[in-house]
């Protein structure tokens, strides 16, 4: 290992020292100059990505660093840009939201971009074990975040319960990871993966962590029967960290799962092919059919994206070039839209925890016809329709199934699609068709930042809608690195 | 040669002027001003019927199978493109789209009074939405738009609506949804048996090059196992029969027809409905013909079941809107009946009669909304004598009850003669059924018009009802034009419709037993008086 090895961790360097700064600015501004720690952290999230595209050199292809730890490649270029965006549009959405709640902006957003280079190692991790460094680093700051709002008791609630399932399942997810070592005698991906080439074992203890390690994924990505943590985190977190958390660290559990298994598991993919099946399929009829009778908004989007969560793990059960880049290509979407969603709800909650009942969206539609529009745009991106994006994630998604011979968990899906659309427009019910007269009816607030943000979610939802190729090609340009392309 | 590129364009601006509209509705007039919402709407609608026009005259019967064709390349890396194309029988629909769009923009100045704006704005998407279904050659571009325009006509019914509008909108939303969700999974099937296969489970792809391009997949169709085939035509016919509908598919329609309002009924029933007949014709017999012919039988019986359960329940009903709701029940059961039959007469009355109901079922859904919107009352039993007080109105209705039980001279009749003749040489009991359908039909209609118009005029509330104005005049005389001039020279609608006609039997006869198909063929050869040609693209 050589000083030269850190040359393309300056991406990640960058970001660590600018969240210790900004942690550092925080406590001396207090409640104060929110905007001030917010801005700091997106415009260092900007630098992070310019530095992450300087260092990506796609004509060198993917350069292992660090011993072998850590590798970077397209794979991990696309999923650190995506989730550098997700974290910059979480931040600019919590500022006015911070301000409203009384809370300081410096600690808050230092653990976003702590969290941020967590899922940095999540992405290029080549490494069981620095895979698992990056998880924890991940986990632990969306923890604190989640927890946030330290004087609501519901935000403290929602922390604890995330924390103690979270720890739990790191402990099997390590479990598993040990087995897995126990049986290959290696943590190194590459090395699994040829020793399971080589010697493709029956045996039970490499079954059992092939399991654990898929259990603790499915934990971490929100997966059927492992969700149980989802509808109170998410419901008890502050509005802006349940829209981070629905987007970034799950695009890159995600990313995580994608080079576990479709990777480094592939040899043995007939053995956790039929787990994750059940599970994509648990996971989708659950998620859907849990979300119908939700009254609150966060708890419903809660559900739907444990729904969305199945979708995606129809990718990896195809286990093809063509699951892998639909899943990339999903997780942008899937971000995008509802980070959108989460921004009108953000937009909604006045005071307290207004806002997040589905009757505080009767009449949006006649006083505020703009963010009622751009809710039912959302709306209709993540129940699947065209011309949104959420379409066209889903048709890959579908299409890569289908490839697979899987035909009957497509079939589930698209049932499932549309069963979706009924809780999806039971807030455009309230928003269009009534008249918000017999309830109290929740104001808007004005936030120039989650105004613009919205805006950028639902362009970019209808570019990648009516002609996602560049994005397709994008994505496909991940696979390449990991040698699928 | 499968494409014609000539006014590629032109399609493109019919398809998109709406979108336009709606987008400069939008964003530059203001929600106050109700006067220049409606007239925009009006002029953008009437413009794109006008556009439209050319369509008829410019298509060649002996030229490309699709012409006025756009060609792009739209997602290169799965291979969907974006394809724009008509023959003469989207020709057709689209014009009747557009003018049924125009009339149902221009028939609604008075009945809709609140959130006009968003009410246009729908109205203008739903048109681009529709039109572009009857204009995609590629199948993705074709599902977009099959789904785009479920959103404003489900804004449409939940918002204008009438009590239980909620409800009808949300089923009109899902049973539609799911049928095309279904349809979609058909849709990948194909391209993958197209492209590299299923081979998970076992299905070996032909190995072409990916393509979502319906006319591309025309020339694999005989070269598809029957397996695949049913499969697949099992998920196109949930997502198409639910929209024709057909019989156990049907319970949305009654709910949604008479909760819209009155251009949104216009439009479900006149061009809606015709997008799942559209989707048999255009996609399930071309691209599945085994499985096509192998579904006649039970096709058959469900849609003898349509017509005969939907006239029955029509003849029971109280309220006039449902009752015109139940007719097509009945009306598109003909209409699958004469498709199914899978021969030239039976097809090209299926073809005429989907253009037939869309002025005939539109025109009655136009004159219940005028009477409604006078009384608000929908209720057989409120009215009576009405022809003493709207003679214009009485003659006008008339007019059009005697198009739809199909009365010679008027279009119904030719649709229906044709229909009866294709299920003839099907088989006589289908045709046994067909008419006495048609003789059931007479019934219900007449006997509503008997307790509307005639007697002695009982209901003091409707003794000052005015007759038509101006403007409900000019909603329906258009569609009385078409209803003449489709009875009296029905010839000009055939030959536009031949090409397809043809193309659609040959595709079919593939998997006819011999004798069959060879009787089709004699048939197809002796019935068509026009002089177009083999198609060169096959």
């Amino acid at each position: 290992m050589s000083l030269s090895d850190f040359v393309p961790l300056i991406p990640e360097i960058f970001l660590a020292a600018a969240g210790f700064a900004i942690l550092l600015a925080g406590i001396s501004l207090g409640q104060r100059g929110v905007r001030t720690m917010i801005g700091a952290a997106v415009a260092s999230l900007g630098v992070t990505a310019v530095l992450v595209v300087l260092f990506a050199r796609p004509a060198v292809g993917p350069t292992a660093i660090l011993g072998d730890m850590l590798v970077v490649d397209q794979f991990a270029v696309y999923v650190k840009l995506l989730v550098l965006a997700f974290s910059a549009v979480a931040l600019l959405m919590s500022a006015s939201y911070l301000e409203r709640a009384g809370y300081g902006g410096g600690e808050f957003s230092s653990l976003i971009l702590f969290a941020t280079i967590g899922m940095f190692i999540m992405a290029s991790g080549a490494n069981l074990a620095s895979l698992y460094v990056g998880l924890e680093l991940m986990a632990l700051s969306v923890y604190v975040l989640v927890g946030y709002f330290k004087l609501e008791i519901k935000s403290n609630e929602g922390a604890v319960k995330y924390f103690v399932l979270g720890a739990m399942s790191s402990g099997v997810l390590l479990y598993g990871i040990s087995l897995i070592y126990g049986t290959t005698g290696s943590l190194d991906l590459e090395t699994i993966r040829l020793k399971l080439t080589a010697v493709p074992q029956d045996n039970l203890t490499l079954l059992l962590g092939l399991v654990l390690v898929a259990f603790g994924m499915l934990f971490k990505v929100a997966a059927v029967p492992f969700h149980v943590w989802t509808p109170d985190a998410y419901e008890g977190a502050p509005t802006p960290v349940t829209a981070f958390m629905s987007v970034g660290p799950k695009a890159a559990a995600f990313a995580m799962f994608l080079r576990l298994f479709v990777i480094a598991f592939q040899p043995e993919v007939d053995t956790w092919r039929t787990v994750l099946w059940v599970a994509a399929a648990a996971t989708m009829i659950y998620g859907n059919v849990a979300a119908l009778t939700q009254d609150n908004v966060k708890r419903m989007l809660a559900y739907s994206s444990i729904a969305h969560a199945g979708y995606a793990l129809m990718g990896i059960v195809a286990a093809s070039a063509a699951g892998l880049w639909s899943v990339l290509m999903y997780m942008l979407v899937y971000g995008f839209m509802n980070l959108g969603a989460f921004g009108v709800v953000i937009l909604l909650e006045s005071k307290g925890y207004a806002g997040e009942t589905i009757d505080d969206y009767a009449g949006l539609a006649a006083r505020h016809p703009g963010a009622a529009a751009l809710m039912l745009w959302f709306m209709l991106a993540l129940a699947g329709i065209p011309p949104t994006a959420g379409f066209m994630g889903k048709l890959y998604i579908f299409a890569a199934a289908m490839e697979g011979g899987y035909v009957w968990l497509t079939v589930i899906a698209v049932i499932m699609s549309a069963v979706s659309l009924y809780y999806y427009f039971r807030i455009v019910v309230q928003m269009f068709m009534k008249d918000g007269s017999d309830a109290e009816p929740a104001t808007l607030i004005h936030d120039r930042w989650t105004e613009v943000m919205i805006a950028v979610c639902a362009v970019i939802t209808l570019l990648v809608g009516i002609y996602p190729g560049p994005v397709v090609n994008w994505a496909k340009g991940g696979l390449q690195a990991l040698g699928m392309g | 040669m499968q494409y014609d590129f000539h006014y590629g364009w032109l399609l493109n601006l019919i398809c998109y002027l709406p979108l336009v509209g709606a987008l400069i509705t939008v964003f530059f007039i203001n929600r106050e001003n109700s006067r220049a919402i409606k007239w925009f709407a009006t002029i953008i609608t009437g413009v794109d019927f006008l556009i439209s026009i050319p369509l008829w005259f410019l298509y060649q019967t002996d030229g490309a199978e699709f012409q006025f064709a756009t060609k792009m390349d739209w997602i290169p890396s799965v291979g969907a493109q974006y394809i724009f194309g008509v023959d003469g029988f989207s020709i057709l629909l689209i014009l009747l789209t557009t003018l049924l769009g125009f009339i149902s923009v221009y028939s609604s100045f008075t009945a809709v009074t609140d959130r006009q704006k968003e009410y246009y704005i729908f109205l203008l998407l739903l048109q681009t939405g529709m039109l572009g279904v009857f204009m995609a050659l590629d199948f993705i571009l074709f599902y977009v738009f099959w789904e785009v325009m479920l959103v404003p006509m489900y804004f449409l019914i939940g918002v204008w609506g009438g009590p239980r509008r909620l409800y009808a909108a949300i089923k009109f939303f899902l049973y539609t949804l799911v049928g095309s969700l279904l349809m979609l999974v058909g849709i990948l099937a194909l391209y993958f048996y197209n492209a590299g296969g299923l081979a998970a489970i076992g299905l070996a792809g032909l190995g072409n090059a990916p393509s979502f391009e319906i006319p591309v997949l025309y020339q694999m169709a005989p070269m598809l196992p029957a397996g695949l085939q049913f499969w697949v035509f099992l998920a196109f016919f949930v997502g198409f029969a639910i929209k024709v509908p057909m019989f156990p598919f049907h319970t949305w329609l009654p709910d949604a027809h008479v909760e819209a309002p009155t251009a949104g009924s216009v439009i479900l029933a006149g061009v809606l409905l015709k997008m799942g007949t559209y989707g048999f014709v255009r996609l399930s017999m071309p691209l599945l013909p085994d499985a096509t012919v192998k579904a006649v039988g039970w096709i058959g019986v469900l849609a003898i079941i349509a017509i005969v359960y939907g006239a029955l329940v029509a003849m029971a009903q109280k309220d006039m809107k449902k009752l015109v709701a139940y007719s097509s029940v009945s009306h598109m059961g003909f209409i699958m009946l004469g498709m199914f039959a899978l021969n030239e007469p039976g097809l090209r009355g299926s073809i005429l009669q989907m253009l037939n109901h869309g002025v005939s079922t539109g025109a009655l859904f136009l004159l219940v909304g005028i009477v409604y919107e006078r009384r608000h009352n929908r209720m057989i039993a409120e009215y009576g004598g009405l022809a003493k007080v709207m003679p214009l109105y009485a003659t006008f209705f008339l007019v059009i009850t005697l198009s739809s039980i199909g009365l010679p001279t008027l279009n119904g009749f030719i649709g229906e003669f044709l229909i009866l003749i294709g299920a003839f040489n099907h088989s006589w009991v289908w045709a046994l059924f067909a008419a006495s359908g048609i003789v059931l039909g007479a019934a219900y209609m007449l006997w509503m018009y008997q307790r509307v118009f005639f007697g002695e005029l009982t209901n003091d509330k409707n003794k000052d009802l005015p007759d038509l104005n101006f403007r409900e005049q000019w909603t329906l005389i258009p569609l009385i034009i078409l209803a003449f001039w489709v009875g009296l020279f029905p010839n000009a609608f055939l030959r536009m419709m031949a090409p397809t006609v043809d193309r659609v039997l040959e595709r079919v006869a593939v998997a006819m037993p011999e004798d069959q198909s060879a009787a089709a063929e004699v048939a197809a050869i002796a019935a068509v008086p026009d002089d177009h040609h083999e198609d060169a693209g096959e």
